[in-house]
């Protein structure tokens, strides 16, 4: 196996990139180029990834070359191979659809401060694959850490009064599951005097079940935070609609999928007979149906969005909670669909946005027939998530429910029903919105305001704010007819890519079902880590310390 | 395996200090309240020394207690990324200030005001 060196490239390479940018920040040319080539080649690097871990099985990197339980170690299986792919397509549309509106909107409103824009963004992406391939839960530790502080830059991005407003609650809240990890990884190692994570999967059943379960407590309450599980999601609809749309489109595909990354990882690996199966079902259960009735009642198309996110967050816990394999795979297939489908509705609707000149449901109206291009981009990846049949967010769907099924428990039928009752929510809730953005004929523009003024005839003031807006909006409405060709590209490379995931069903479900397959059997990973024949460094005696 | 008892109870007193002073919209407090935290979990990690076996290539000389050097390393990296994270944190107050003349968070926006937020994002 000598590709095994490809694995810290993935790290290196847009760490390295992030600095190039940042030397290079007087140089905006310069800093596209080098982002969207390091990223390309990141993608490469992993599409080749991908392919030796199905050839070949888990691919090890002990940096240093000290084994196993001694150093740094990076791993790639199935699932953080995938996981890797399809977080990569993701950057690269993100990133083309940013530079396209940065380019575009460079002289009208400086919506990214773009020199700060690139490195902030490669170190995220560095954050992100790293997460995907740590070997121990410090480096995993290390990545949240590196994905965060780069999410803090981008989400308070400008530093306007709204962005750090809605942006705070989120950095303390992230700051504070960061801790909770901290403390988490302390007690691990006090437990067992190792971190890494093929080690504990060995030395942890022989704790006994009081410790291991505050332990798995600690972990689960870390990654929950950061995944929005429900009673911890509260933080998510209220701060990510606020950034710019290549922002949200970025967090909402990646941020939360690291944080299930992490819960499924731990799960299967660390606690595969923990003692908080029913409980996860109840959090999933939850998340589901909480974060739905929360974008019903959403006025805003982003809102709404981020309040979909939460609910479909759900689902994954769904399939991670049963543990079996079908289980698992399901989930797997679900976030690669989920990551997809979400980042293409956020960028559909930046371009909403820029098109219309607001996101609000009221003032929104005949987009079908002013941007058909842009009505189809939004109507795919809107009835994907709502699990219409010939979509990948239906195939998903159906592979939890199945997996709910064979379980069997009457816990698992209520998580069915309730992923069936959330999926007709999600349509109602999408439905509510093609219908008024896309469907209904634009609202008549009223002489000063109209529908403001009837309602809210007291508060002058802001109407006369809106009026205002109202204005510059129907400027901007004749202005912007044209969208730029980046923006609408990657949006479409993004929708493309997902309505793949459907016509593709059979083989990418196959590598969800031997990810899910390889999770089932942990003794694959752990040999892999364990047993992997790099020589012990020269001038060592022993190698692994029981 | 004794327990520090002392030590407990410093990491106890700190960690609860340090979540009631991020519980306030004072980004001050939030700063002062994430490093009391911080400090308090690396502390955490400082006594885990002892329960684990050190993972120390070779062995000691002449059979002396050596100290385990893992969470040393951890809490190197933590300190690390604290600060890091406080610089950012104070800029981030600073900017607040600069904005609102305010030290702390405003207010969350009314329902109906989000509406009107999400409306603005784009233009401001």
């Amino acid at each position: 196996m000598t590709w095994t060196w490809l694995l810290p490239v993935s790290i290196i390479l847009p760490m390295s990139g992030a600095a190039l940018t940042l030397v290079a920040s007087r140089r905006p040319q310069v800093q596209r180029t080098i982002s969207v080539t390091v990223i390309s080649i990141q993608l490469l690097v992993e599409l080749t990834l991908i392919a030796q871990v199905t050839n070949g099985g888990p691919m090890v990197m002990h940096i240093g070359g000290w084994t196993a339980p001694l150093g740094i170690t990076l791993v790639a299986d199935e699932l953080a191979a995938f996981m890797m792919v399809v977080s990569t397509v993701v950057s690269l549309a993100v990133l083309v659809y940013a530079i396209s509106q940065g380019l575009a909107d460079r002289d009208t409103a400086p919506d990214i401060p773009i020199s700060i824009f690139h490195p902030t963004f490669l170190i995220l992406v560095t954050g992100v694959s790293n997460a995907f391939i740590a070997g121990d839960l410090f480096n995993l530790f290390v990545s949240f850490e590196i994905l965060l502080t780069a999410s803090f830059v981008l989400l308070t991005s400008g530093g306007t009064r709204e962005r750090l407003r809605a942006g705070a609650p989120y950095i303390v809240v992230s700051l504070l599951s960061s801790l909770i990890f901290l403390a988490g990884i302390a007690m691990v190692y006090a437990a067992t005097g190792t971190v890494n994570l093929a080690d504990l999967s060995e030395k942890l059943p022989g704790l006994p079940t009081g410790i291991v379960a505050t332990l798995q407590a600690m972990l689960l309450v870390a990654f929950g935070i950061k995944a929005a599980v429900f009673p911890m999601s509260a933080w998510l609809p209220d701060s990510y609609p606020s950034a710019p749309a290549p922002v949200t489109a970025v967090f909402a595909g990646l941020l939360t999928k690291v944080g299930i990354y992490a819960i499924i990882r731990v799960q299967t690996l660390l606690f595969p007979t923990g003692s908080f199966g029913n409980l996860l079902m109840i959090a999933a259960l939850a998340t589901m149906v909480v974060g739905i009735l929360g974008a019903i009642s959403q006025s805003g198309i982003k809102r709404m969005l981020s309040f979909t996110l939460v609910s479909h967050i759900g689902y994954m816990l769904f399939g991670v909670a049963l543990g079996s394999e079908t289980g698992l795979s399901a989930a797997i297939y679900y976030v690669a669909h989920h990551i997809l489908v979400q980042t293409a509705l956020f960028l559909a609707v930046g371009l909403v946005e820029r098109v219309a000149g607001t996101t609000v449901l009221a003032r929104l109206g005949g987009l079908a027939a002013a941007a058909p291009m842009l009505a189809v981009l939004f109507f795919i990846p809107a009835m994907n998530l709502a699990g219409v049949p010939p979509f990948s967010g239906f195939l998903g769907k159906v592979g939890l429910f199945e997996a709910g099924v064979q379980d069997g428990r009457l816990l698992a039928y209520i998580l069915v029903a309730g992923g069936a009752l959330t999926s007709l929510l999600t349509l109602y809730a999408i439905i509510r919105v093609w219908g008024r953005a896309f469907w209904r004929p634009l609202p008549e523009p009223l002489p000063i305001g109209g529908d403001a003024l009837e309602t809210e005839s007291g508060r002058s003031l802001l109407t006369r704010r809106r009026v205002q807006r109202e204005a510059q909006r129907r400027m901007a409405r004749q202005e912007s007819a044209r969208l730029p060709v980046g923006m609408v590209g990657a949006t479409t490379a993004i929708v493309a890519v997902s309505v793949l995931l459907t016509v593709a069903a059979g083989p990418i479900y196959d590598v969800a079902a031997r990810a899910g397959a390889s999770l089932s059997d942990r003794s694959i990973y752990v040999a892999a880590v364990l047993d992997s024949g790099v020589p012990a460094p020269p001038g060592s005696t022993g190698g692994g310390t029981g | 395996m004794t327990t520090n008892l002392v030590l407990a109870i410093t990491i106890g007193a700190l960690f609860a200090a340090g979540i009631y002073l991020m519980l306030s919209r004072n980004l001050i407090r939030v700063i002062l309240g994430f490093l009391l935290a911080g400090h308090s979990v690396n502390l955490l990690l400082l006594t885990t020394g002892v329960g684990g076996v050190p993972p120390i290539v070779g062995e000691a000389d002449n059979g002396e207690q050596m100290a385990d050097p893992i969470p040393q390393a951890l809490i190197l990296t933590s300190i690390v990324i604290s600060l890091a994270v406080s610089t950012f944190l104070f800029a981030l107050a600073y900017r607040n200030y600069l904005n609102t003349r305010d030290p702390e968070i405003e207010d969350e926006l009314e329902p109906d005001e989000f509406a009107d937020a999400e409306a603005g994002a784009g233009e401001e």
